[in-house]
């Protein structure tokens, strides 16, 4: 059974309610080793893509994905903006104008949203950032055909896991890099995000 | 957390309702999205200088458009870089025919973000990234220096080449002159309180003091044991002085920075000191500018630039320019 765009829509819905709730979260964790403004970004973000999904009604997962990208583009700022911008910007042009999405095309979309990220943000694995979270996700996306749920899944299992590493990684990207070895010891903001959002997709779509 | 506020979601809107209120006859406020914008935007046949960044800095970016200096800026919420289609919306309003150039400070956020306006845009656009900042590391693992006070005089030096008639490979050479020829670095004595936070940034005992540090309440190289105002002043200008190198000989512009909340009285007496240090080397201060001009909310602290001074760069720094934040010759 495949991701219509009302299940895209429907899990939107409960990412930002996610991101809402773990907004002060990222806030602090953000002020160890940054600016203070990942969670406030991303709840601005996420509250501006539900008024957009309330007034309007993408057809295909497509443009859904599309309508997200160029509403965080705009509304977040800092890097998660351009970031998480071109992820879903990417995913939207890898799904193309299909119905519905099947463990393919998710896993497919995942796997652009990644190179998005990383053509944008020149990070690698270690770097202490989101990628540490999205590259496990996109490998562990990959090794699950048996349905959409089980897919995302697997990629929010492995994303909790690479957001973890990133503890005592000493950051290489962003503000924390500026810390050099004093950014040791805590979880990257943008890493957390990332997990928190393949786990809000994941369990909307076991409820689909 | 005492502020002046209404509503810790709104202060950015808020603040430019008022800059409009104030600078009627400099600028214009546009707040969706938002852009502050030179009155009589866009001037025919001028390139079109374009900055901006979070916001919490003021008057750096808004308060340093006008003529002769920035035609837009871009206000970003608290600490937080603009958003792509604030900067592609600037460049859009200020498009006189000749192009633009974008001034980007050296943080991730604010790179990407002007880097995607640059490839939407349709006009001409350069960007040019500033990063004077000696307290951060430079290396292939650091997301490189902040770009900090020398963004003012940048902006100021750039601004009056524009208004002069440069055009845009013109402009942009000048400003990779500048940003290799300038240094700077800062110090807090106090944390501070991004709004929608509420909490200060960090902790700093009452004896102590952060050396290096960034504008965004980031934590700098070392922490010390708060020392007097030569102590203070000594540990920002040696590494500046180091870093390029300066040399006996050299003239220079030397720009003394509160952070926001350190009262014009110390930031003299620091000056001061400054001099006589750079007098001592040999060095000749041909122009300075002191003041809050590039800030970090309420904090206390300071920070020291210093530009090497060319006679192209003293004449334009001395041309007319007619801003919130800086005039003269007008």
């Amino acid at each position: 059974m495949g991701c219509t765009a009302a299940d895209v829509v429907a899990a939107l819905r409960v990412a930002a309610a996610v991101v809402q709730e773990h907004r002060d979260e990222l806030v602090r964790l953000d002020q160890a080793i940054g600016d203070a403004d990942h969670g406030e970004n991303m709840r601005r973000g996420f509250t501006a893509v539900l008024s957009r999904l309330d007034a309007e009604e993408p057809a295909t997962p497509g443009k859904v994905l599309k309508l997200v990208a160029t509403t965080l583009i705009s509304t977040v700022g800092g890097a998660a903006g351009p970031l998480y911008g071109t992820a879903f910007l990417r995913a939207a042009a890898a799904v193309g104008e299909a119905e519905e999405l099947d463990c393919e095309a998710v896993s497919k979309a995942l796997r652009a949203a990644l190179d998005g990220v990383v053509a944008r943000g020149k990070a690698v694995v270690g770097d202490k950032t989101m990628v540490d979270a999205l590259t496990p996700a996109v490998a562990a996306a990959a090794s699950v055909d048996s349905s959409v749920a089980a897919v995302l899944s697997a990629a929010a299992d492995a994303a909790f896991e690479g957001a973890e590493s990133t503890v005592p990684m000493v950051a290489r990207k962003g503000r924390a890099s500026y810390l050099g070895e004093r950014s040791a010891g805590h979880l990257d903001p943008g890493a957390r995000s990332t997990a928190l959002l393949l786990r809000a997709f994941a369990d909307a779509a076991a409820k689909a | 957390m005492k502020k002046i506020i209404n509503d810790p979601e709104t202060v950015v809107q808020d603040a430019l309702r008022g800059m409009q209120a104030a600078h009627p006859d400099l600028l214009t406020v546009h707040l969706d999205p938002a852009v502050v914008v030179r009155a009589d935007a866009p001037v025919r046949g001028k390139v079109a200088i374009i900055s901006g960044g979070g916001s919490g800095h003021e008057p750096l970016h808004g308060g340093f458009v006008g003529r002769g200096m920035l035609d837009a800026a871009c206000p970003g919420a608290v600490f937080t870089s603009p958003t792509s289609d604030q900067v592609l919306d600037a460049v859009v309003r200020t498009d006189g025919g000749a192009g633009a150039l974008l001034i980007v400070k050296n943080y991730t956020g604010d790179v990407l973000n002007f880097e995607m306006a640059g490839e939407l845009a349709e006009s001409e656009v350069r960007s040019v990234v500033i990063d004077d900042d000696v307290a951060v590391k430079d290396s292939l693992y650091t997301a490189g220096r902040r770009g900090v006070g020398g963004t003012v005089l940048l902006e100021k030096i750039v601004g009056a080449a524009a208004e002069r008639g440069d055009d845009l490979a013109a402009c942009e050479a000048l400003a990779q002159r500048v940003i290799g020829s300038v240094r700077s670095m800062g110090l807090a004595l106090t944390s501070c309180t991004v709004p929608h936070v509420g909490e200060p940034s960090f902790a700093l005992a009452d004896d102590e003091m952060e050396i290096g540090i960034g504008i965004h309440g980031e934590p700098g190289r070392q922490r010390v044991p708060v020392g007097s105002a030569s102590e203070m002043v000594s540990a920002l200008l040696e590494p500046v002085l180091e870093d390029l190198p300066f040399a006996s000989g050299d003239r220079v512009l030397l720009f003394t920075n509160s952070m926001g909340g350190t009262p014009l009285i110390e930031l003299y007496l620091a000056h001061g000191i400054a001099e006589q240090l750079l007098a001592d080397r040999g060095i000749t201060v041909e122009r300075r500018l002191v003041g809050p001009y590039i800030t970090s909310l309420e904090m206390q602290g300071m920070s020291l630039t210093l530009l090497r001074l060319d006679d192209e760069m003293i004449e334009l720094w001395d041309a007319p320019v007619h801003t919130a934040a800086l005039r003269w010759g007008v």
